[in-house]
């Protein structure tokens, strides 16, 4: 048996599940406190479906708790950003474009020192260590705690970035390191940047593990302990410690993992309806289909991975006025559904009332609400389902058919057949999708490369990286047999002689049960 | 426009990118240094193209290279102006002003760098009016003006002066001479006089991308068509609106060519649209009938954002607006065509002029 938790802003749901079935499912508020918060879900799923501690094999959780202390630039250590490449970036130097508020949050310790390779890895100048050791003593006149070292074209090389660091490390025993080949792909200031943010983490990572370690630990479980990623793969205490930024938009995946697997559609439409927004992925192969802008975290811009997702204003929250053109949303009562809506006893109309008004469902006292129109009720139901199918409609990426998946604990607005989809699916425990999808998350391994030179095969380029992606997929706890290839991208590099091209494989594979922590 | 701010500087940006028509490489870190470099040493002075004096000494600047290395190895901040007096130094004369080679794509800031770390002024205009693959595709040619002497330079302070034959041995030398130089250029030619400038100029495209940009903006707060409008605007049309169903890529001979096929959306349901790029796009063909084609801009937006989508962010399953904006005229004479029409890059059909919607 495995347990899936998911942290979210107003609640924590927790399932127990043996493989892809769910044994218990519960959703409590979140707590200030992370630990106490934890130990009340695993309570209440011992109660609802008592387990013996010691038959936990893997315990996942999905978190936004990093994400949230860069947003309001909390609890961050103060870090130096080291970029190895000078003479050339100097005119964009590190933190360009950065909100004040975070770089000071950061302290604006900057350092342009030389080193750094060309795409075809000769080096742009050599690596400097006097300066390197230079640096390490104003740091430690400084007090900072933390480092990011970048080094240009680090994907294609890391030996600069990785000396580097020996050479900090012995001379600042207790600095917490961050290098930019391990955490992002080829863009300089999108990977330094997410390198930074996953620097100035590393001491949230140590807190938070450590609250999720002591929570287990007070509910007896003696299992791993495993966090979700924005891949939808898993990663062990050791790895958050490392790479804190990897839980970023780790909740939309989730949901849509969740959604995937407990419909047992490995393509298909996700509709998550919350209680303030609706959103939509597309699940392709099992995993969600990643978005291919730049992505934004608080105000930084990276470039990780994110799911796909659109977003309208509509959930169980959302306030109605009824008339011949309803109005839905985007304003919501949000968590406050439970005193401000009409059938818990409130006075607001929300989108919850005229499900329970529609007969969608029953919640509160549907009497409070049985004085509404029924036509303008029926029309309003109508407005919310063809704006989530039209905006569903908007995922899909051909026009084959494909099922959709209604999650969430709003999507009870939504009625079983939607315009434009000829199945809808809403699984069992749809409510708690993402504690699910955490639950269920794989380990996976990437790779992200340039390849140049004439003599280079393509085959060769690929076999390669596939190698060196499975490999990372078994390090990360994945059991041999089950690692395949989910994602080939080649990307020659224009306007250029030659064949340089830029691959990116990943591979993913399930979790090893039974291991110790 | 006589001026260009730090807070202009993002408009420019965006609105360029359009101009790109898919290529020119994404100008957003070339925005970070623009900006950095006019928060150093202040704001560009602009000159209209009509106001160029006839004793100028005009050198466009630009960066060769391929866009994926300049993201991760950006430039230092003073190469393009080592270029310049680079080529003062092999033609004798002083430069004067600045202009812009290629207002598509991240080509649209490094003359806003060069002019702020020079603190020359800087021509409202452009070499092409849009964003092409290749050194000799600019009006230029047409006038025989050489693009040599030109100088180009990389951020460990080497410099190459070409003096060559003709445009394309200028292309040829320099493209080798990019890679040796770690696939990233400052490069600085076409030097010109006044008139010479005054003729082989695109006007006003600098400020026409400001334009572009702003008008993104105000679309989206506004919650209007940012195609629709662009087309009215600039007396373009829009093609399509589809969904990215297939995105087939090749290299040959240092270029991304390939093709992206759409399947309508909305009012164009049923209906296909095949884009063939090599690095821009050239070619858009509906349900098998060209409806445009290089030199004219074909420009592939976001369907709900209105942001430009470069040839190398097209994926599977993006909803985008094809819109295509008019060339300069001179490209549509038959020697423009001879240099930048479809047969050039290897189509057999012939050119189809855009035909501006109704308004």
């Amino acid at each position: 048996m495995h347990i899936g938790i998911d942290v979210g802003g107003t609640n924590t749901d927790a399932v127990l599940m043996d493989h892809t079935h769910v044994l218990e499912a519960v959703k409590n508020p979140t707590t200030h406190d992370v630990t106490s918060g934890i130990i009340g879900a695993l309570d209440d799923l011992a109660a609802g479906r008592p387990f013996d501690p010691q038959d936990i094999d893997a315990v996942a959780i999905g978190t936004t708790h990093f994400t949230n202390a860069v947003v309001q630039a909390r609890g961050l250590a103060s870090t130096a950003v080291i970029r190895l490449g000078l003479p050339a970036a100097a005119g964009v130097p590190p933190l360009t474009a950065w909100p004040r508020r975070l770089r000071l949050a950061l302290g604006d310790h900057v350092y342009l020192c030389s080193g750094g390779h060309e795409f075809d890895g000769r080096e742009i100048s050599p690596l400097n260590e006097d300066e390197l050791r230079r640096v390490a003593g104003d740091l430690a006149a400084k007090g900072v705690s933390s480092a990011a070292i970048t080094s240009i074209f680090s994907p294609v090389n890391a030996e600069m970035e990785l000396r580097a660091a020996e050479i900090l490390r012995a001379e600042l025993p207790g600095l917490r390191v961050s290098l930019s080949h391990e955490i992002g792909r080829v863009g300089l200031l999108e990977r330094e940047n997410a390198t930074v943010i996953n620097a100035s983490l590393l001491p949230v990572a140590e807190q938070i593990t450590n609250a999720f370690l002591k929570a287990l630990d007070k509910a007896g479980i003696d299992a791993p302990l495993y966090l979700s990623q924005n891949d939808g793969t898993l990663m062990d205490v050791d790895y958050v410690r490392r790479y804190p930024v990897a839980t970023f938009a780790a909740g939309p995946t989730n949901s849509m993992r969740g959604a995937a697997v407990l419909s047992g559609l490995s393509d298909c439409i996700v509709v998550d309806v919350g209680g303030t927004t609706t959103d939509v992925g597309a699940v392709v192969g099992g995993f969600p289909r990643p978005a291919t802008t730049e992505v934004d975290i608080g105000g930084v811009r990276t470039n990780f991975r994110m799911p796909d997702v659109v977003s309208v204003g509509i959930g169980g929250g959302s306030r109605v006025t009824l008339g011949d053109t309803p109005v839905i949303g985007p304003e919501s009562v949000g968590f406050r559904i439970h005193q401000e809506a009409m059938v818990f006893g409130g006075s607001t109309l929300t989108a919850t009332d005229i499900a329970v008004a529609g007969g969608r469902v029953r919640l509160g006292d549907p009497s409070r609400v049985a004085h509404l129109n029924r036509t303008e009720v029926r029309r309003c139901q109508q407005v919310v389902a063809e704006r989530v199918a039209a905006l569903a409609d908007s995922m899909r990426t051909s026009a084959e058919p494909v099922p959709m998946v209604l999650v969430g604990g709003g999507s009870v607005l939504l009625p079983d057949e939607m315009p434009g989809f000829d199945a809808v699916v809403r699984p069992e425990h749809f409510a708690v999708a993402n504690a699910i999808g955490a639950a269920i998350a794989q380990v996976g391994g990437e790779v992200d490369k340039v390849y140049s030179g004439q003599d280079l095969d393509r085959e060769d380029i690929l076999a390669e990286a596939s190698a060196e992606a499975r490999q990372k997929a078994l390090l990360a706890g994945a059991t041999p047999d089950s690692v395949r290839i989910v994602e080939i991208d080649e990307l020659p590099m224009a306007y250029l002689p030659g064949n340089a091209v830029r691959v990116r494989v990943k591979a993913v594979g399930d979790l090893i049960f039974g291991g110790s922590r | 426009m006589n001026m260009i701010e730090s807070r202009d500087v993002r408009d420019i940006a965006r609105g360029a990118a359009i101009l790109g028509a898919g290529g020119g490489g994404d100008p957003h870190v070339g925005r970070l240094l623009a900006e950095n470099m006019i928060d150093r040493y202040g704001p560009v002075t602009t000159v209209a193209l009509e106001d160029v004096p006839d004793d100028a000494f005009v050198v466009p600047v630009a960066i060769m290279g391929a866009p994926t290395v300049i993201v991760e190895k950006p430039p230092s901040g003073d190469e393009l102006a080592r270029a310049l007096y680079a080529v003062e130094a092999v033609a004798g004369r002083k430069v004067t002003h600045v202009a812009c080679l290629e207002a598509g794509g991240l080509n649209s800031m490094t003359p806003i760098i060069a002019a702020a770390t020079s603190g020359l002024p800087l021509i409202d205009g452009d070499g092409m009016g849009r964003a092409f693959p290749e050194l000799q595709m600019v009006l230029a040619t047409l006038d025989g003006i050489a693009a040599t002497p030109m100088a180009m330079v990389d951020e460990k302070g080497n410099t190459v002066a070409l003096e060559t034959i003709d445009n394309p041995w200028a292309e040829r030398l320099a493209r080798s001479a990019t890679v040796d130089m770690g696939c990233s250029a400052s490069i600085a030619l076409y030097p010109m006089t006044g008139p010479q400038a005054r003729r082989a100029l695109v006007p006003d495209t600098l400020s026409q991308a400001l334009w572009i940009g702003a008008t993104i903006t105000r679309c989206r707060d506004e919650h209007r068509d940012v195609a629709r409008t662009l087309a009215a605007e600039l007396g373009g049309s829009v093609l399509f609106t589809g969904k990215v169903a297939d995105v087939v890529r090749q290299t040959s001979g240092g270029f991304a060519r390939g093709s992206a096929r759409l399947d309508g959306i909305g009012a164009d349901s049923g209906s296909r649209m095949v884009l063939s790029f090599q690095n821009e796009h050239l070619v858009a063909d509906r349900d098998g009938e060209v409806v445009a084609s290089v030199p004219d801009l074909i420009c592939v937006l976001d369907a709900d954002t209105g942001e430009p989508v470069t040839t190398e962010a097209m994926r599977y399953g993006f909803r985008v607006v094809v819109l295509a904006l008019p060339c300069h005229p001179r490209w549509r004479t038959a020697e423009g065509l001879a240099l930048v029409g479809p047969a050039y890059f290897g189509y057999d059909h012939p050119y189809v002029p855009v035909v501006p919607s109704e308004r």
